[in-house]
Protein backbone atom coordinates (compact mmCIF):
# COMPACT_ATOMS: atom_id res chain seq x y z
CA UNK A 1 0.00 0.00 0.00
CA UNK A 2 1.15 3.58 -0.93
CA UNK A 3 1.94 6.06 1.83
CA UNK A 4 -0.34 8.16 0.78
CA UNK A 5 -3.63 5.58 0.74
CA UNK A 6 -2.37 4.72 4.50
CA UNK A 7 -1.74 7.95 5.32
CA UNK A 8 -5.91 8.51 4.28
CA UNK A 9 -6.50 4.76 6.13
CA UNK A 10 -5.41 6.76 9.47
CA UNK A 11 -6.81 10.39 9.03
CA UNK A 12 -10.41 9.13 7.71
CA UNK A 13 -10.38 8.10 11.12
CA UNK A 14 -9.07 10.01 13.22
CA UNK A 15 -8.36 13.65 11.58
CA UNK A 16 -6.59 15.33 14.77
CA UNK A 17 -3.47 13.01 14.57
CA UNK A 18 -0.71 14.97 13.92
CA UNK A 19 1.98 14.96 11.41
CA UNK A 20 4.49 13.96 13.90
CA UNK A 21 2.36 11.14 15.38
CA UNK A 22 1.60 10.27 11.75
CA UNK A 23 5.19 9.65 10.59
CA UNK A 24 5.22 7.52 13.68
CA UNK A 25 2.67 5.36 12.55
CA UNK A 26 3.53 5.29 9.22
CA UNK A 27 7.01 4.65 9.97
CA UNK A 28 8.21 7.33 7.34
CA UNK A 29 9.39 10.48 7.33
CA UNK A 30 7.77 13.36 9.16
CA UNK A 31 8.34 16.10 6.48
CA UNK A 32 7.90 13.77 3.65
CA UNK A 33 4.36 12.83 5.16
CA UNK A 34 3.75 16.81 5.72
CA UNK A 35 4.36 17.38 2.39
CA UNK A 36 2.10 14.52 1.10
CA UNK A 37 -0.80 15.76 3.49
CA UNK A 38 -0.91 19.49 2.03
CA UNK A 39 -0.79 17.76 -1.62
CA UNK A 40 -3.86 15.37 -0.98
CA UNK A 41 -5.48 18.34 0.48
CA UNK A 42 -4.37 20.47 -2.73
CA UNK A 43 -5.83 18.12 -5.12
CA UNK A 44 -8.92 17.76 -3.03
CA UNK A 45 -8.44 14.68 -2.32
CA UNK A 46 -8.52 15.46 1.28
CA UNK A 47 -11.95 17.63 1.58
CA UNK A 48 -12.52 18.73 5.10
CA UNK A 49 -11.76 17.74 8.54
CA UNK A 50 -15.24 17.21 10.31
CA UNK A 51 -16.45 16.23 13.78
CA UNK A 52 -19.08 13.56 14.23
CA UNK A 53 -21.41 14.09 17.38
CA UNK A 54 -24.05 12.34 18.29
CA UNK A 55 -26.35 15.02 18.79
CA UNK A 56 -29.07 13.21 20.32
CA UNK A 57 -27.54 13.31 23.28
CA UNK A 58 -27.24 16.94 23.91
CA UNK A 59 -30.24 19.36 24.45
CA UNK A 60 -30.74 20.18 20.86
CA UNK A 61 -32.86 19.39 18.87
CA UNK A 62 -32.28 18.09 14.89
CA UNK A 63 -34.34 16.57 12.53
CA UNK A 64 -32.75 14.27 9.80
CA UNK A 65 -34.71 13.30 6.54
CA UNK A 66 -34.04 11.59 2.99
CA UNK A 67 -35.73 12.82 0.32
CA UNK A 68 -35.99 10.85 -2.43
CA UNK A 69 -36.53 13.26 -5.40
CA UNK A 70 -37.68 12.34 -9.13
CA UNK A 71 -36.74 15.14 -11.51
CA UNK A 72 -36.64 15.35 -15.24
CA UNK A 73 -32.95 15.89 -16.61
CA UNK A 74 -32.64 18.87 -18.59
CA UNK A 75 -30.76 18.90 -22.06
CA UNK A 76 -28.03 20.00 -22.22
CA UNK A 77 -27.14 19.80 -18.46
CA UNK A 78 -28.29 16.37 -17.38
CA UNK A 79 -28.87 16.45 -13.44
CA UNK A 80 -26.18 18.33 -12.65
CA UNK A 81 -27.77 21.78 -13.12
CA UNK A 82 -30.78 20.77 -11.11
CA UNK A 83 -28.67 19.28 -7.85
CA UNK A 84 -26.63 22.41 -7.86
CA UNK A 85 -29.81 24.48 -7.58
CA UNK A 86 -30.68 21.92 -4.23
CA UNK A 87 -27.64 21.41 -2.67
CA UNK A 88 -27.01 25.29 -2.39
CA UNK A 89 -29.35 25.41 0.64
CA UNK A 90 -27.55 25.61 3.43
CA UNK A 91 -29.99 23.05 4.99
CA UNK A 92 -29.42 20.27 2.94
CA UNK A 93 -26.47 18.08 3.83
CA UNK A 94 -25.35 15.94 1.22
CA UNK A 95 -26.91 15.31 -2.10
CA UNK A 96 -26.71 11.98 -4.81
CA UNK A 97 -27.38 11.34 -7.74
CA UNK A 98 -29.39 7.46 -7.51
CA UNK A 99 -29.33 4.25 -9.53
CA UNK A 100 -32.87 2.70 -9.55
CA UNK A 101 -36.55 4.14 -8.90
CA UNK A 102 -35.78 7.75 -8.42
CA UNK A 103 -32.99 10.27 -9.34
CA UNK A 104 -31.71 12.26 -6.24
CA UNK A 105 -31.54 11.39 -2.61
CA UNK A 106 -31.77 14.46 -1.05
CA UNK A 107 -30.41 14.92 2.65
CA UNK A 108 -31.64 17.26 5.31
CA UNK A 109 -30.57 18.75 8.48
CA UNK A 110 -33.69 20.55 10.34
CA UNK A 111 -34.58 21.82 13.23
CA UNK A 112 -37.74 20.68 13.26
CA UNK A 113 -39.93 18.82 11.39
CA UNK A 114 -42.29 21.77 10.38
CA UNK A 115 -38.96 22.90 9.43
CA UNK A 116 -37.92 20.01 7.17
CA UNK A 117 -42.00 20.39 5.69
CA UNK A 118 -42.11 23.35 4.89
CA UNK A 119 -38.32 23.08 3.37
CA UNK A 120 -39.72 20.52 0.72
CA UNK A 121 -43.45 21.93 0.12
CA UNK A 122 -41.97 25.02 -0.27
CA UNK A 123 -39.00 25.06 -1.97
CA UNK A 124 -38.05 21.63 -3.27
CA UNK A 125 -40.90 20.66 -5.02
CA UNK A 126 -41.61 23.97 -6.40
CA UNK A 127 -38.73 23.44 -8.66
CA UNK A 128 -39.77 23.19 -12.06
CA UNK A 129 -37.41 19.81 -13.16
CA UNK A 130 -38.80 18.27 -9.73
CA UNK A 131 -41.36 16.00 -10.66
CA UNK A 132 -42.26 14.49 -7.00
CA UNK A 133 -40.27 13.64 -3.79
CA UNK A 134 -40.78 11.32 -0.98
CA UNK A 135 -39.55 12.32 1.98
CA UNK A 136 -38.43 9.93 5.08
CA UNK A 137 -37.22 11.27 8.28
CA UNK A 138 -34.33 8.96 10.37
CA UNK A 139 -35.85 7.91 13.72
CA UNK A 140 -32.35 6.51 15.09
CA UNK A 141 -28.78 6.56 14.13
CA UNK A 142 -27.18 3.36 15.01
CA UNK A 143 -24.11 3.34 12.81
CA UNK A 144 -22.61 6.85 11.00
CA UNK A 145 -19.78 6.93 9.12
CA UNK A 146 -19.11 3.47 10.34
CA UNK A 147 -18.81 4.22 13.85
CA UNK A 148 -21.25 2.39 15.85
CA UNK A 149 -23.07 5.01 17.96
CA UNK A 150 -24.04 2.86 20.87
CA UNK A 151 -21.97 3.05 24.43
CA UNK A 152 -18.43 1.79 23.97
CA UNK A 153 -17.51 -2.10 24.31
CA UNK A 154 -15.87 -2.31 27.63
CA UNK A 155 -12.31 -4.44 27.81
CA UNK A 156 -13.36 -7.54 28.79
CA UNK A 157 -10.11 -9.55 28.55
CA UNK A 158 -8.78 -10.98 31.66
CA UNK A 159 -6.04 -8.53 32.71
CA UNK A 160 -2.99 -10.44 32.51
CA UNK A 161 -3.06 -13.63 30.19
CA UNK A 162 0.25 -15.67 28.69
CA UNK B 1 -4.50 -40.44 53.58
CA UNK B 2 -2.69 -40.76 50.63
CA UNK B 3 -1.23 -38.14 48.94
CA UNK B 4 -4.00 -37.42 46.37
CA UNK B 5 -2.19 -36.00 43.87
CA UNK B 6 0.66 -37.13 41.55
CA UNK B 7 3.96 -36.59 41.62
CA UNK B 8 5.36 -35.58 38.70
CA UNK B 9 2.11 -33.01 38.04
CA UNK B 10 3.14 -31.30 41.82
CA UNK B 11 7.05 -30.59 40.73
CA UNK B 12 5.49 -28.77 37.25
CA UNK B 13 6.39 -24.77 38.52
CA UNK B 14 3.08 -22.94 38.09
CA UNK B 15 3.00 -20.32 35.51
CA UNK B 16 4.43 -17.09 36.53
CA UNK B 17 1.83 -15.37 34.49
CA UNK B 18 -0.36 -17.04 37.12
CA UNK B 19 1.42 -15.17 39.89
CA UNK B 20 1.56 -11.83 38.58
CA UNK B 21 -1.92 -11.61 37.20
CA UNK B 22 -3.44 -11.94 41.19
CA UNK B 23 -1.19 -9.68 42.12
CA UNK B 24 -2.16 -7.18 39.17
CA UNK B 25 -6.18 -8.17 40.27
CA UNK B 26 -5.39 -6.90 43.84
CA UNK B 27 -4.96 -3.57 42.30
CA UNK B 28 -7.47 -1.26 41.51
CA UNK B 29 -8.05 0.97 38.66
CA UNK B 30 -4.74 -0.38 36.75
CA UNK B 31 -4.19 -0.42 33.02
CA UNK B 32 -2.79 -3.49 31.24
CA UNK B 33 -0.40 -4.16 28.54
CA UNK B 34 -0.42 -7.82 29.95
CA UNK B 35 -2.80 -9.71 27.67
CA UNK B 36 -1.62 -12.22 25.22
CA UNK B 37 -4.82 -12.01 23.47
CA UNK B 38 -6.04 -9.64 20.32
CA UNK B 39 -8.46 -6.51 21.04
CA UNK B 40 -10.25 -7.10 18.08
CA UNK B 41 -13.44 -8.53 18.48
CA UNK B 42 -13.97 -11.82 15.96
CA UNK B 43 -14.80 -9.82 12.54
CA UNK B 44 -18.23 -10.09 12.29
CA UNK B 45 -18.90 -12.30 9.01
CA UNK B 46 -17.23 -14.74 10.56
CA UNK B 47 -19.17 -14.85 14.15
CA UNK B 48 -22.19 -14.53 11.96
CA UNK B 49 -20.86 -17.94 10.18
CA UNK B 50 -20.45 -19.77 13.82
CA UNK B 51 -24.11 -18.53 14.50
CA UNK B 52 -25.76 -19.38 11.53
CA UNK B 53 -24.57 -22.76 11.89
CA UNK B 54 -26.21 -23.00 15.40
CA UNK B 55 -29.43 -21.74 13.48
CA UNK B 56 -29.25 -24.54 11.27
CA UNK B 57 -28.89 -27.49 14.19
CA UNK B 58 -25.04 -28.08 13.45
CA UNK B 59 -24.57 -28.88 16.75
CA UNK B 60 -23.20 -32.26 16.86
CA UNK B 61 -19.76 -33.87 17.01
CA UNK B 62 -17.60 -33.65 13.83
CA UNK B 63 -14.65 -36.66 12.89
CA UNK B 64 -12.29 -36.92 15.12
CA UNK B 65 -9.60 -34.64 12.82
CA UNK B 66 -12.11 -31.84 12.33
CA UNK B 67 -14.25 -31.17 9.50
CA UNK B 68 -12.97 -32.38 5.67
CA UNK B 69 -14.04 -28.76 4.74
CA UNK B 70 -12.16 -26.68 7.07
CA UNK B 71 -9.17 -29.01 6.96
CA UNK B 72 -9.14 -28.57 2.84
CA UNK B 73 -9.70 -24.79 3.37
CA UNK B 74 -6.03 -25.27 5.36
CA UNK B 75 -4.84 -27.26 3.25
CA UNK B 76 -5.38 -24.85 0.79
CA UNK B 77 -3.99 -21.64 2.98
CA UNK B 78 -0.47 -23.82 3.20
CA UNK B 79 -0.60 -24.28 -0.52
CA UNK B 80 -0.87 -20.18 -1.21
CA UNK B 81 1.31 -19.25 1.36
CA UNK B 82 4.22 -21.63 1.69
CA UNK B 83 3.44 -23.46 -1.47
CA UNK B 84 3.31 -26.41 0.26
CA UNK B 85 1.33 -29.47 -0.14
CA UNK B 86 -1.01 -31.64 2.24
CA UNK B 87 -3.16 -34.12 2.36
CA UNK B 88 -6.89 -32.48 4.26
CA UNK B 89 -7.74 -36.32 4.97
CA UNK B 90 -4.50 -37.61 5.99
CA UNK B 91 -1.77 -35.01 7.19
CA UNK B 92 -4.39 -31.96 8.58
CA UNK B 93 -6.22 -32.18 11.82
CA UNK B 94 -8.17 -30.05 13.93
CA UNK B 95 -7.50 -29.40 17.66
CA UNK B 96 -8.81 -27.46 20.33
CA UNK B 97 -6.41 -24.57 20.04
CA UNK B 98 -2.83 -24.22 19.48
CA UNK B 99 -2.36 -25.64 22.53
CA UNK B 100 -3.65 -28.94 22.22
CA UNK B 101 -1.32 -29.54 18.88
CA UNK B 102 1.60 -28.89 21.40
CA UNK B 103 0.60 -31.05 23.79
CA UNK B 104 -0.28 -33.74 21.31
CA UNK B 105 2.82 -33.37 19.13
CA UNK B 106 4.82 -33.94 22.53
CA UNK B 107 2.94 -36.96 23.35
CA UNK B 108 2.88 -38.55 20.21
CA UNK B 109 6.73 -38.51 19.61
CA UNK B 110 8.35 -38.85 22.54
CA UNK B 111 9.61 -42.04 24.47
CA UNK B 112 10.37 -41.44 28.40
CA UNK B 113 13.68 -40.06 29.09
CA UNK B 114 14.13 -38.43 25.13
CA UNK B 115 15.37 -34.50 25.17
CA UNK B 116 13.35 -31.77 23.50
CA UNK B 117 15.12 -28.41 23.23
CA UNK B 118 13.05 -25.03 23.97
CA UNK B 119 14.31 -22.36 22.81
CA UNK B 120 13.31 -19.15 25.79
CA UNK B 121 12.10 -17.00 26.21
CA UNK B 122 8.89 -18.27 24.74
CA UNK B 123 5.27 -19.33 25.74
CA UNK B 124 4.86 -21.03 29.06
CA UNK B 125 3.56 -24.61 27.62
CA UNK B 126 6.31 -26.16 26.32
CA UNK B 127 8.43 -27.11 29.06
CA UNK B 128 5.41 -28.41 31.20
CA UNK B 129 3.77 -30.07 28.14
CA UNK B 130 7.51 -31.96 27.62
CA UNK B 131 7.28 -32.85 31.19
CA UNK B 132 4.39 -34.21 31.00
CA UNK B 133 5.22 -36.24 28.08
CA UNK B 134 7.74 -37.68 30.14
CA UNK B 135 10.38 -35.94 28.01
CA UNK B 136 13.61 -34.16 29.12
CA UNK B 137 13.24 -30.47 28.04
CA UNK B 138 16.94 -28.69 27.49
CA UNK B 139 16.30 -25.05 27.47
CA UNK B 140 17.95 -23.17 25.06
CA UNK B 141 18.77 -19.11 26.09
CA UNK B 142 17.76 -16.98 22.95
CA UNK B 143 20.16 -13.72 22.96
CA UNK B 144 19.42 -10.02 22.19
CA UNK B 145 22.35 -9.89 20.26
CA UNK B 146 20.91 -12.48 17.79
CA UNK B 147 17.67 -10.31 17.68
CA UNK B 148 16.14 -13.59 19.69
CA UNK B 149 16.52 -15.85 16.91
CA UNK B 150 17.33 -19.09 17.15
CA UNK B 151 21.03 -20.45 15.66
CA UNK B 152 22.48 -23.73 14.43
CA UNK B 153 25.26 -23.55 16.28
CA UNK B 154 23.22 -22.88 19.93
CA UNK B 155 21.01 -25.98 18.80
CA UNK B 156 24.08 -27.97 18.23
CA UNK B 157 25.42 -27.06 21.64
CA UNK B 158 22.47 -28.47 22.83
CA UNK B 159 22.06 -31.77 21.03
CA UNK B 160 22.68 -35.27 22.54
CA UNK B 161 22.74 -38.88 21.15
CA UNK B 162 18.87 -38.08 23.29
CA UNK B 163 17.59 -35.26 21.53
CA UNK B 164 14.91 -35.79 19.45
CA UNK B 165 12.49 -32.62 19.11
CA UNK B 166 13.41 -29.10 17.84
CA UNK B 167 10.58 -26.12 18.99
CA UNK B 168 10.86 -23.28 17.09
CA UNK B 169 8.51 -20.96 18.63
CA UNK B 170 8.50 -18.36 15.98
CA UNK B 171 7.31 -15.48 15.27
CA UNK B 172 7.61 -15.29 19.18
CA UNK B 173 5.93 -14.80 22.36
CA UNK B 174 7.52 -12.62 24.06
CA UNK B 175 9.58 -11.12 22.51
CA UNK B 176 8.36 -10.33 18.90
CA UNK B 177 11.43 -12.19 17.23
CA UNK B 178 10.93 -13.83 13.54
CA UNK B 179 13.08 -16.27 11.82
CA UNK B 180 13.80 -15.68 8.38
CA UNK B 181 14.35 -17.78 5.67
CA UNK B 182 17.87 -17.77 5.80
CA UNK B 183 18.07 -17.95 9.28
CA UNK B 184 15.86 -21.04 8.68
CA UNK B 185 18.01 -22.87 6.50
CA UNK B 186 20.93 -23.29 9.05
CA UNK B 187 18.75 -24.87 11.33
CA UNK B 188 17.20 -27.05 9.02
CA UNK B 189 20.70 -28.27 8.34
CA UNK B 190 21.54 -29.29 11.57
CA UNK B 191 17.97 -31.09 12.03
CA UNK B 192 18.43 -33.33 9.04
CA UNK B 193 21.83 -33.97 9.88
CA UNK B 194 20.85 -35.09 13.15
CA UNK B 195 17.83 -36.15 12.50
CA UNK B 196 15.78 -34.35 15.05
CA UNK B 197 11.68 -33.36 14.50
CA UNK B 198 10.41 -30.13 14.59
CA UNK B 199 7.53 -28.98 15.88
CA UNK B 200 6.98 -25.75 14.79
CA UNK B 201 4.64 -23.28 16.49
CA UNK B 202 3.32 -20.71 13.87
CA UNK B 203 0.32 -19.42 15.55
CA UNK B 204 1.95 -15.83 15.43
CA UNK B 205 2.41 -16.68 11.60
CA UNK B 206 0.17 -13.76 10.28
CA UNK B 207 1.69 -11.23 12.10
CA UNK B 208 4.76 -10.20 10.80
CA UNK B 209 5.79 -7.01 9.61
CA UNK B 210 9.08 -7.19 7.21
CA UNK B 211 7.38 -9.09 4.29
CA UNK B 212 5.80 -12.41 4.50
CA UNK B 213 6.15 -15.16 7.21
CA UNK B 214 8.44 -18.25 6.06
CA UNK B 215 7.95 -21.59 7.29
CA UNK B 216 10.22 -24.25 7.75
CA UNK B 217 7.99 -26.67 5.83
CA UNK B 218 8.90 -25.38 3.10
CA UNK B 219 12.45 -26.27 3.11
CA UNK B 220 13.88 -29.21 1.69
CA UNK B 221 13.34 -32.67 3.69
CA UNK B 222 11.61 -30.21 6.47
CA UNK B 223 8.19 -30.99 5.70
CA UNK B 224 8.79 -34.71 6.60
CA UNK B 225 10.21 -33.63 9.98
CA UNK B 226 8.00 -30.81 11.15
CA UNK B 227 4.44 -30.81 13.02
CA UNK B 228 3.14 -27.43 11.71
CA UNK B 229 1.25 -25.84 14.84
CA UNK B 230 -1.00 -23.29 13.77
CA UNK B 231 -4.72 -22.02 14.43
CA UNK B 232 -7.21 -18.98 14.61
CA UNK B 233 -6.74 -17.42 18.08
CA UNK B 234 -4.48 -14.23 17.07
CA UNK B 235 -4.23 -14.04 13.05
CA UNK B 236 -8.07 -13.96 13.49
CA UNK B 237 -9.20 -12.53 16.88
CA UNK B 238 -10.68 -16.27 17.53
CA UNK B 239 -9.06 -16.69 20.85
CA UNK B 240 -12.38 -17.70 22.83
CA UNK B 241 -13.23 -20.00 19.67
CA UNK B 242 -10.92 -22.73 20.93
CA UNK B 243 -9.56 -23.53 17.40
CA UNK B 244 -6.08 -24.89 16.27
CA UNK B 245 -4.48 -27.51 14.21
CA UNK B 246 -1.52 -29.53 13.35
CA UNK B 247 -0.20 -30.42 10.58
CA UNK B 248 2.53 -33.08 9.28
CA UNK B 249 3.73 -36.86 8.13
CA UNK B 250 0.35 -39.09 8.39
CA UNK B 251 2.52 -41.57 10.96
CA UNK B 252 2.32 -38.59 13.29
CA UNK B 253 -1.14 -37.07 12.63
CA UNK B 254 -2.69 -40.38 13.08
CA UNK B 255 -1.01 -41.02 16.79
CA UNK B 256 -1.86 -37.29 17.72
CA UNK B 257 -5.60 -38.11 16.31
CA UNK B 258 -5.92 -41.18 18.65
CA UNK B 259 -4.82 -39.36 21.47
CA UNK B 260 -6.86 -36.43 20.77
CA UNK B 261 -10.00 -38.95 20.18
CA UNK B 262 -9.81 -39.91 23.70
CA UNK B 263 -9.21 -36.87 25.53
CA UNK B 264 -11.10 -34.37 23.31
CA UNK B 265 -13.68 -36.38 20.94
CA UNK B 266 -13.35 -33.25 18.44
CA UNK B 267 -12.60 -29.86 18.87
CA UNK B 268 -15.89 -27.65 18.49
CA UNK B 269 -18.02 -27.73 15.99
CA UNK B 270 -19.51 -24.25 15.87
CA UNK B 271 -16.16 -23.22 15.89
CA UNK B 272 -15.02 -25.39 13.21
CA UNK B 273 -17.95 -23.93 10.54
CA UNK B 274 -16.72 -20.32 11.73
CA UNK B 275 -13.34 -20.86 11.05
CA UNK B 276 -14.32 -22.19 7.53
CA UNK B 277 -15.30 -18.98 6.78
CA UNK B 278 -12.15 -17.08 8.15
CA UNK B 279 -10.08 -19.11 5.49
CA UNK B 280 -12.06 -18.21 2.70
CA UNK B 281 -12.97 -14.65 3.17
CA UNK B 282 -11.06 -13.55 6.54
CA UNK B 283 -7.97 -12.12 4.51
CA UNK B 284 -8.49 -8.47 4.40
CA UNK B 285 -9.61 -8.87 7.89
CA UNK B 286 -5.95 -10.02 9.32
CA UNK B 287 -4.88 -7.10 6.71
CA UNK B 288 -6.69 -4.69 8.17
CA UNK B 289 -5.73 -5.98 11.61
CA UNK B 290 -2.38 -6.01 11.14
CA UNK B 291 -1.59 -3.08 10.02
CA UNK B 292 -3.49 -1.48 13.31
CA UNK B 293 -1.07 -3.93 15.12
CA UNK B 294 2.23 -2.25 13.18
CA UNK B 295 1.35 1.44 13.64
CA UNK B 296 1.33 0.42 17.25
CA UNK B 297 4.47 -1.25 17.03
CA UNK B 298 5.97 1.26 15.51
CA UNK B 299 4.52 3.60 18.07
CA UNK B 300 5.92 1.81 21.25
CA UNK B 301 9.68 1.56 19.91
CA UNK B 302 9.54 5.46 19.12
CA UNK B 303 8.19 5.80 23.23
CA UNK B 304 10.69 3.54 24.39
CA UNK B 305 13.20 5.37 22.35
CA UNK B 306 12.17 8.99 23.76
CA UNK B 307 12.05 7.60 27.50
CA UNK B 308 15.37 5.88 27.43
CA UNK B 309 14.14 2.03 27.37
CA UNK B 310 16.30 0.24 25.05
CA UNK B 311 14.16 -2.29 22.62
CA UNK B 312 15.18 -4.20 19.85
CA UNK B 313 13.21 -3.95 16.96
CA UNK B 314 10.59 -6.87 16.49
CA UNK B 315 9.09 -7.88 13.79
CA UNK B 316 6.16 -10.09 14.73
CA UNK B 317 3.87 -11.19 16.90
CA UNK B 318 2.06 -8.16 18.97
CA UNK B 319 5.11 -8.00 21.81
CA UNK B 320 7.85 -5.84 22.28
CA UNK B 321 10.56 -6.36 24.91
CA UNK B 322 12.15 -3.68 26.24
CA UNK B 323 15.51 -4.66 28.17
CA UNK B 324 15.29 -3.28 31.98
CA UNK B 325 18.41 -4.22 32.69
CA UNK B 326 20.74 -0.68 33.26
CA UNK B 327 17.47 0.17 36.21
CA UNK B 328 19.13 -2.56 38.23
CA UNK B 329 16.96 -4.07 39.62
CA UNK B 330 14.94 -7.97 38.55
CA UNK B 331 12.06 -8.14 35.81
CA UNK B 332 9.79 -9.16 38.75
CA UNK B 333 10.73 -5.86 41.08
CA UNK B 334 10.05 -3.90 38.19
CA UNK B 335 6.53 -5.14 36.86
CA UNK B 336 6.04 -5.06 40.47
CA UNK B 337 6.80 -1.74 41.61
CA UNK B 338 5.50 -0.25 38.12
CA UNK B 339 2.42 -2.10 39.38
CA UNK B 340 2.44 -0.36 42.60
CA UNK B 341 3.96 2.76 41.79
CA UNK B 342 1.62 3.60 38.42
CA UNK B 343 -0.96 0.80 38.52
CA UNK B 344 0.62 -0.05 35.13
CA UNK B 345 0.36 -3.77 34.49
CA UNK B 346 3.36 -5.68 32.03
CA UNK B 347 4.81 -9.10 32.30
CA UNK B 348 8.10 -9.97 33.54
CA UNK B 349 10.46 -11.30 31.26
CA UNK B 350 11.10 -14.13 33.52
CA UNK B 351 7.28 -15.34 33.14
CA UNK B 352 8.75 -16.85 30.00
CA UNK B 353 11.84 -18.52 31.10
CA UNK B 354 14.51 -17.93 33.45
CA UNK B 355 16.78 -16.10 30.54
CA UNK B 356 13.82 -13.43 30.10
CA UNK B 357 15.41 -11.78 33.37
CA UNK B 358 16.17 -8.35 32.54
CA UNK B 359 13.54 -8.02 30.24
CA UNK B 360 9.38 -6.92 30.31
CA UNK B 361 6.82 -7.96 27.97
CA UNK B 362 4.59 -5.34 26.91
CA UNK B 363 1.82 -6.50 25.26
CA UNK B 364 0.11 -3.91 21.96
CA UNK B 365 -2.66 -5.81 21.24
CA UNK B 366 -4.43 -2.54 22.57
CA UNK B 367 -5.91 0.31 21.64
CA UNK B 368 -3.62 3.54 20.82
CA UNK B 369 -5.35 5.85 23.39
CA UNK B 370 -4.96 2.70 25.67
CA UNK B 371 -1.24 2.43 24.93
CA UNK B 372 -0.78 6.16 25.03
CA UNK B 373 -2.37 6.33 29.00
CA UNK B 374 0.44 3.17 29.56
CA UNK B 375 3.40 5.41 28.12
CA UNK B 376 2.78 8.51 30.00
CA UNK B 377 2.84 6.00 33.45
CA UNK B 378 5.85 4.25 32.32
CA UNK B 379 7.75 7.42 31.41
CA UNK B 380 6.83 8.75 34.47
CA UNK B 381 7.91 5.36 36.00
CA UNK B 382 11.41 5.24 34.34
CA UNK B 383 12.15 9.05 35.27
CA UNK B 384 12.30 8.15 39.16
CA UNK B 385 14.22 5.72 38.64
Amino acid sequence: MSTREEILNIIEKNSRIDVHELSVLLGADEVLVANELKALEEEGIICGYHTMIDWSKTSKEKVNALIEVKVTPQRGLGFDSIAERIYKYPEVTSVYLMSGGFDLMVILEGKTLQEVASFVSNKLSTLDTVLSTATHFILKKYKDHGTILAKKNEDTREIVSP
Amino acid sequence: MRDPVGKKVIDIKPSGIRKFFDIVLETEGAISLGVGEPDFDTPWHIRDEGIYSLEKGKTFYTSNSGLKELRTEISRYLKRTQGVTYDPLKEVFITVGGSEAIDLALRAMIDPGDEVLIPQPSYVSYEPCAILADARPVIIELKEKNQFRLTAQEVLDKVTERTKILVLPFPNNPTGAIMEKEDLEEIARVVREKDLYVISDEIYGELTYSGKHFSIIALPGMKERTILINGFSKAYAMTGWRLGYACGPEVIINQMVKIHQFAIMCAPTTSQYAAVEALKNGDEDVRIMKEQYNHRRRYLLSEFERIGLPCFEPFGAFYVFPCIKKFGMSSEDFCTKLLKEEKLAVVPGTAFGDCGEGYIRVSYAYSLDNLKAAMERLERFISRL
